[in-house]
C-alpha cells in the first residue's frame, strides 16, 4: 500500500470525492507550488469506501472558500506540531472566479474566450450564484452536477 | 461622483446621482445655448456591433449638440471586428483616440467586459436581451418633468412584459422610489417574468395588479406604458400573428382615462397605438424620445466631468 508520511505542520484537505482531487488541486493552485504537496487518489476511507486527499506541509495561508461551492462534505484539518489545530468550517464563496462556466449562449464568455467566469452568491440560503455579465442564475445544485 | 464611471446597469448610480442628471437635462431643455461648446474638443465613439437607429442618432445628436464630435461603426462587418478583434482590444484602442464610448452588443454582458478594459467611460446602449439604461433614464426623466415626480404613482405596463428588457429596467429603477403602484396588461405567454414579482416586487412590497383588458383599469393609471411585441423573439410565427394586436390603444380606450394621465412607449410602435392618439396631448412618446437626447447630453457632461 502507497505511504505518505504525516506532516507535523501544514493543512490535510480530506474526504474529497474520488475523481475530484485533480480538480481541487489545480482549483487551489497547487500544482504551481513550491512547497512539498502531496495528492493521493483512491485511498481506503471508512466514511467514503475510496477517497483523494491532499496533503500540503508547512504552508496554511490557502484560500479554501472554492472547496465550499465545489463539495461542502470536505474537511480542511490545519496541522500544527503534528495535532490538528482547527478545523476550517467550509461555506459558499461570495465570489468564484473560473469555476463555473456561464452556458448561457447569449453570454458574451460564451463567444470570447479570455474573459474570466465570474460568479457572485446573490442568496446563500438558495444556494444561488449569478453570472457578473449576463446576470444567468445558477444553482449550486446546478453546478455540482 | 460621476466623472470617469461607466453606465451597464440601470442600478449603477444612486438615486442622488441620477438626481444630479436630471437636474442638469432640466438646465440643458432651458438653455440649450448655454451648452452648444461645453463638449468642445471632446469625440464620442459609438461602437454598434448591432443596427439600431434611434438610439445611435440620440446620442450622435446629443455630443454634437454639445459642440463635440463623434466617430464610430454601425455595424460589425464596417470594422476590425469583422476580422476576429475581442471587445477588450477594441475599446482599448478606441480608448486612444476617444474621451468616451457608447456600445451596443448583441451578447448579454459585452458592454461590461468593455468596461472591465477600458481607460475611458464606457455606456450600454443594449446588450441583447438583458439592459438598456439610458432607455431607463430617458423614462424617468420623461416622467419627472411630465408628472413633476418619480413617486405616488400607478403605472399600467401593456403588451410584452415577458421579454421587454426596457419594461424590466423601468421595474427596477421605480421600485426604489416612494408609493409606487404597478398594473401588468398582457397575455399569458407574455407575463412578467418571476424574477421580477419575487426579487423586486415582493421584496421591496411594492403593490401590482393584473389586468386582461386595457379598459379595464386606464381609469386608475397615472402613467401607460406600452410595448411593441417583438417578432424577433418568436420562434413560431403564428404566435406573433395571434398575439401582436390583442392590445390596442385607441381613441375609444383613452376616453376613459384620466386627463392628467400620460401615455409612453420606448419605440418603434407598430400597431399597439392608434395613429389617431398622436396628437392626444396625453401622448408623449415623442417627447420621450426628445428627453432621451437630453438626457444622454447630460450623462455624457457628468461621466466625463464637463458639468
Amino acid at each position: 500500500m502507497l505511504r505518505i508520511n504525516s506532516i507535523d505542520n501544514g493543512v490535510i484537505i480530506d474526504h474529497i470525492h474520488v475523481g475530484l482531487g485533480l480538480k481541487i488541486f489545480q482549483y487551489l493552485g497547487l500544482d504551481k507550488a513550491d512547497y512539498s504537496v502531496a495528492l493521493i487518489m483512491n485511498a481506503a476511507s471508512a466514511k467514503l469506501e475510496k477517497k483523494d486527499l491532499i496533503k500540503i506541509e508547512n504552508k496554511v495561508d490557502i484560500d479554501y472558500t472554492v472547496l465550499g461551492l465545489i463539495d461542502p462534505n470536505i474537511t480542511v484539518d490545519i496541522i500544527e506540531n503534528g495535532v490538528i489545530k482547527e478545523k476550517v468550517k467550509l461555506s459558499l464563496p461570495e465570489k468564484v472566479e473560473n469555476v463555473i462556466r456561464c452556458k448561457n449562449p447569449r453570454c458574451i464568455t460564451s463567444i470570447e474566450n479570455y474573459i474570466p467566469h465570474i460568479f457572485h452568491l446573490v442568496d446563500k440560503a438558495k444556494g444561488e450564484y449569478r453570472c457578473t455579465y449576463c446576470d444567468e442564475i445558477y444553482r449550486v445544485s446546478e453546478i455540482r452536477e | 461622483m460621476l466623472k470617469g464611471r461607466h453606465l451597464i446597469d440601470p442600478m449603477d448610480f444612486s438615486l442622488e446621482e441620477l438626481d444630479m442628471i436630471f437636474e442638469l437635462a432640466g438646465d440643458i431643455i432651458s438653455h440649450p445655448g448655454k451648452y452648444s461648446d461645453s463638449m468642445k474638443g471632446k469625440l464620442l465613439a459609438t461602437l454598434f456591433y448591432e443596427p439600431s437607429t434611434r438610439t445611435r442618432f440620440s446620442f450622435e445628436a446629443a455630443m454634437l449638440r454639445l459642440g463635440g464630435q463623434v466617430i464610430g461603426f454601425s455595424e460589425p462587418g464596417s470594422s476590425s471586428v469583422s476580422k476576429g478583434e475581442s471587445v477588450a482590444d477594441t475599446i482599448k484602442t478606441v480608448g486612444c483616440y476617444a474621451d468616451i464610448a457608447v456600445m451596443r452588443h448583441p451578447k448579454e454582458g459585452a458592454p461590461k467586459v468593455a468596461s472591465l478594459y477600458s481607460d475611458i467611460p464606457v455606456i450600454n446602449a443594449g446588450d441583447g436581451g438583458h439592459q438598456h439604461p439610458t432607455q431607463t433614464l430617458t423614462d424617468l426623466l420623461t416622467i419627472k418633468k411630465v408628472k413633476g415626480r418619480l413617486s405616488d404613482l400607478t403605472i399600467g405596463f401593456c403588451g410584452d412584459l415577458k421579454f421587454g428588457r426596457t419594461v424590466h429596467s423601468l421595474i427596477k429603477a421605480l421600485s426604489r422610489y416612494e408609493n409606487i403602484k404597478i398594473v401588468f396588461i398582457s397575455p399569458d405567454e407574455l407575463k412578467v417574468p418571476e424574477y421580477i414579482r419575487s426579487e423586486i416586487l415582493i421584496k421591496n412590497r411594492i403593490d401590482f395588479a393584473e389586468a386582461e383588458r386595457i379598459e379595464d383599469v386606464i381609469g386608475d393609471l397615472d402613467i401607460l406604458y406600452m410595448t411593441r411585441v417583438q417578432k424577433e423573439r418568436f420562434f413560431n410565427e403564428d404566435d406573433y400573428i395571434r398575439l401582436k394586436d390583442r392590445f390596442i390603444l385607441d381613441k375609444e380606450k383613452m376616453e376613459l382615462a384620466k386627463d392628467s394621465m400620460i401615455v409612453l412607449h420606448p419605440l418603434p410602435r407598430v400597431n399597439e397605438i392608434a395613429y389617431e392618439i398622436d396628437n392626444d396631448p396625453r401622448a408623449m412618446y415623442f417627447m420621450q424620445a426628445k428627453y432621451g437626447m437630453y438626457v444622454r447630453m447630460a450623462l455624457m457632461l457628468k461621466l466625463l466631468g464637463v458639468r
